[in-house]
């Protein structure tokens, strides 16, 4: 059995992980769970033995009576792989691009057990099989890039449980994939501890997958375990005010925006299709297409929130780049308040909808100023004289004070720069905003705050949303419509809270099947 | 694909040819007055004309000349009066296997400087090897040559100090071009070495290192099996650029060892305004650089699985 006991580790003599014992038995799955920036991560790759240059770990991390801690690299290269294995959360770019799925698989065990490249083939097979991907529909010599997220994940899965170690580390597995995968993946995990015995050690910010799946839970908070147990009792019983706070937070629905809504459609989809052209198969060969979106109709009325749902890679961010004026459609037509919406819109309507994305690290250049990102979108509508009072009362907006005009990017959090998302999008008061999964990637207490916030700035400026995401409890706590799309059509929509609770297409039963959910307790 | 590409690479010859023709030919200036001087009397100047086919409308000559390179007929050098195809014949058996060598010698020395460099970030290898590799890229080449040729040549009498011996002795040949080789590698190892370094940081940065480290790969392994081959794009595209240069552009090394390569002989054709020999041995690099993309976009193919099929 493997445990870490009185573990520390410090970054340039600031500690991050305080005095953290955790055992992990076998046959059983170890959750914990903390915001980002919390150390949970620093804590598994200290485990692990990876533990970024600079970090230093102190304590023990127990494995047959050995400390870990105390062997030399040789030595836990050599154990790395075969008693413990780890799987990361971006599964897009856990494997290596250039090398096929079975040589990534079977390499660990070539390593380790000193086989041949057919032997431990052979074996990469059957751990291939045992993760879900059957060796008709999945030879050994795909490469990375002919797979899904989800394909991905499961490779990178059988990867680390080639040689049945004692102990799987899971970083997040979940948190990349939309949720139908993710019920999967996490079916797949459990399948596993059960069936080889080995002990589980779950990472992740989600409680509901942590209700779900784990035996035991520890909550995590600035370094510190500051509960710990069994999953029901923890959950139960939620004695630490932080556990509680993060239970608070993850059922957080804003305050009802107050009936804004009504008053005729602004955005008018009617029709659309989007379509992709595919690299020749041959040299005279046509080229194929690839209906991304087909033929999808939908109304967003002025100050109205919908949500739209469905699995990665059902067409929801082709549709969005659509109503954004970024790409050209193939056919019908996309009305934004009675004018056409198209690539060569002019600048005036092209102001009407902004959008805020997912990702609050990629959606900024670092070499800009607060000031200077905020006030972007003014070259839709001309720059007026006061724009510096301006960008500074659309950071008050999101609460953000005026003196961080002058700073760059980088020096906020993930939080912190989805809310100057927001403020980039609001400053010139369009009438639409298209999130498209914006709260995904932060922390519930933080997703909390920032939906308080959208609910607020609706009431305010009556804005309308269009929000594309796949977690379902955040399209159930802001959105007053949903649309669940699937193959490139919307195949079912209504008022949120129906078809939420009775789903009536089998894509949407599947999608709410499949979320989990946070114990009713 | 294959096929595809090959379809590209015509197209590329053509329209190459179609523009060297028509910037050596169409521009103005009389081809016959070059020959001739300015004094010379019109009636020569119009049998000159008439013997080298310039009184034909240019379609024709385009033709003529097209048709002369596809078979191997690159005209007749105005100035030596002799076949232009046998004269960059012999060029280029000076100047391909010097560049080939000078490639083969900065490649290998690249290679584990770049990947000591990427391994040993931040410390003082790392801090050693980029600061040798500054110095190599500052160095001007002459220099650099005319020091090899002190040493090697005449204090130590290895190797001799220029002049090209021809290939009927395959040693001697080789031994001559020893020296133009170091010369030509060092700054171009220096750069591929830099670049390696830095595509090799990168590379160890990528999630699927840490991937295989969790696999129980060690640093070395990881380096050599996974970052070294993802690495390997930039390095190639600087490789293809190199070599383009180095066939063409020895020309002062060329000088300093006295080799007669493709790079002297387009400066003595071009002072001589030879435009027949100009025309010709420009094609013919035209060509190499194209035929050296291609190989290299079939080398990102082959090591990169994502652009197979495109």
């Amino acid at each position: 059995m493997i445990a870490l006991k009185d573990l520390s580790i410090t970054i340039a003599s600031r500690q991050v992980v305080c005095g953290v014992s955790l055992p992990l038995e076998p046959g059983k799955v170890t959750a914990l769970v903390g915001e980002s920036g919390s150390g949970k991560s620093m804590t598994a790759l200290a485990a692990i033995g990876l533990l970024p240059e600079g970090a230093r770990a102190s304590g023990r991390v127990d494995l047959d009576g050995q400390n870990l801690l105390d062997l030399p690299e040789r030595a836990m290269d050599a154990l790395r792989g075969r008693r413990m294995g780890m799987i990361f959360q971006e599964p897009m770019t856990a494997l290596n691009p250039l090398m096929t799925i079975g040589d990534q698989v079977a390499e660990g065990l070539r390593r380790h057990r000193g086989l041949g490249r057919a032997q431990a083939l052979v074996r990469a097979r059957e751990r291939l099989d045992r993760v879900g991907l059957p060796a008709a529909r999945f030879p050994l010599g795909l490469y990375p890039h002919q797979l899904s997220g989800g394909q991905r994940q499961r490779v990178a899965i059988a990867m680390a449980i080639a040689d049945a170690p004692d102990l799987l580390i899971a970083d997040e597995p979940t948190t990349a994939l939309d949720v139908t995968t993710q019920a999967q993946i996490l079916d797949l995990l459990r399948g596993l501890v059960r069936d080889e015995g080995m002990a589980l050690w779950l990472i992740t910010h989600d409680l509901a997958v942590v209700s779900g799946v784990a035996d035991h839970v520890a909550v995590m908070q600035q370094g510190r375990i500051v509960e710990a147990g069994a999953t029901a009792q923890v959950f139960r019983t939620q004695a630490h005010p932080y556990t509680r706070a993060l239970f608070a937070a993850a059922r957080h629905v804003p305050a009802p925006s107050g009936g804004t809504a009504g008053g005729g459609p602004l955005l008018r989809v009617e029709g659309a299709v989007r379509e992709y052209r595919l690299p020749r198969p041959a040299l005279f060969a046509r080229r194929p297409v690839l209906r991304a979106v087909d033929g999808v109709s939908l109304d967003v009325g002025i100050g109205e929130s919908v949500g739209l749902v469905g699995e990665s890679g059902c067409g929801k961010s082709t549709l969005a780049r659509a109503i954004l004026g970024l790409d050209a459609l193939q056919g019908g037509a996309i009305r934004l308040d009675g004018a056409g919406v198209g690539p060569r819109m002019p600048k005036a309507q092209r102001a009407q909808v902004q959008a805020v994305f997912q990702d609050p690290f990629a959606s900024f250049d670092p070499r800009w100023r607060v000031d200077r990102l905020v006030a972007e979108p003014f070259h839709l509508t001309g720059r007026p004289a006061d724009w510096r009072d301006r960008v500074a009362e659309a950071l008050a907006e999101v609460e953000i004070g005026a003196e961080a005009m002058s700073r760059h990017i980088h020096e906020f959090s993930g939080g912190q720069r989805q809310r100057i998302a927001i403020a980039r999008a609001l400053i010139i008061r369009p009438r639409l905003i298209l999130l498209d999964e914006a709260v995904s990637a932060l922390d519930v207490q933080v997703r909390a705050r920032i939906l308080d916030l959208l609910a607020r700035l609706r009431r305010q400026h009556g804005l309308a949303w269009l929000f594309i995401s796949h977690d379902l409890s955040v399209v159930r706590a802001i959105t007053d419509r949903v649309l669940v799309m699937d193959a490139g059509r919307i195949v079912e929509e209504g008022p949120t809270g129906r078809i939420l609770s009775h789903p009536l297409h089998p894509v949407t039963r599947r999608l709410v099947a499949a979320a989990p959910i946070l114990p009713q307790l | 694909m294959l096929a595809r590409r090959l379809a590209l690479l015509a197209l590329a010859l053509v329209v190459a040819s179609a523009v060297i023709f028509a910037v050596v030919d169409l521009v103005p200036g009389d081809p016959a007055v070059f020959v001739l001087g300015t004094g010379a009397r019109p009636d020569t100047l119009a049998a000159l004309r008439q013997q080298l086919g310039l009184d034909l409308p240019w379609p024709t000559r385009y033709a003529r000349w097209l048709g002369g390179v596809l078979t191997g007929d690159l005209g007749t050098s105005l100035a030596y009066k002799a076949p232009v195809a046998g004269m960059i014949l012999d060029r280029v058996q000076v100047s391909l296997p010097l560049a080939l060598m000078a490639l083969g010698l900065a490649v290998a020395v690249a290679l584990p400087v770049g990947m000591l460099a990427a391994s040993r970030r931040g410390r003082p290898a790392d801090a050693l090897a980029m600061g040798a590799a500054q110095v190599g890229i500052a160095l001007p080449n002459f220099w650099f040559a005319m020091l090899l040729v002190l040493v090697f040549a005449v204090k130590l009498r290895w190797l001799p100090a220029g002049g090209f011996p021809g290939w009927s002795d395959p040693l001697a040949a080789l031994r001559a071009l020893v020296l133009p080789a170091v010369a030509l590698a060092l700054p171009q190892a220096a750069i591929l070495a830099r670049v390696l370094r830095s595509a090799l940081i990168e590379t160890l940065g990528q999630d699927y290192i840490r991937s295989a480290r969790a696999k129980g790969l060690s640093r070395a392994q990881v380096l050599r099996r996974h970052a070294l081959r993802n690495a390997l794009i930039p390095v190639l595209t600087i490789l293809g650029m190199q070599f383009s240069f180095l066939l063409a552009g020895a020309i002062i090394i060329e000088n300093v060892f006295y080799l007669p390569g493709l790079g002297r002989l387009i400066f003595q054709a071009i002072s001589q305004r030879d435009l027949v020999v100009v025309q010709s041995a420009v094609l013919v690099l035209v060509a190499a650089v194209i035929l050296v993309t291609f190989l290299v976009d079939l080398a990102y193919a082959a090591v990169d699985p994502r652009l197979r099929g495109r």
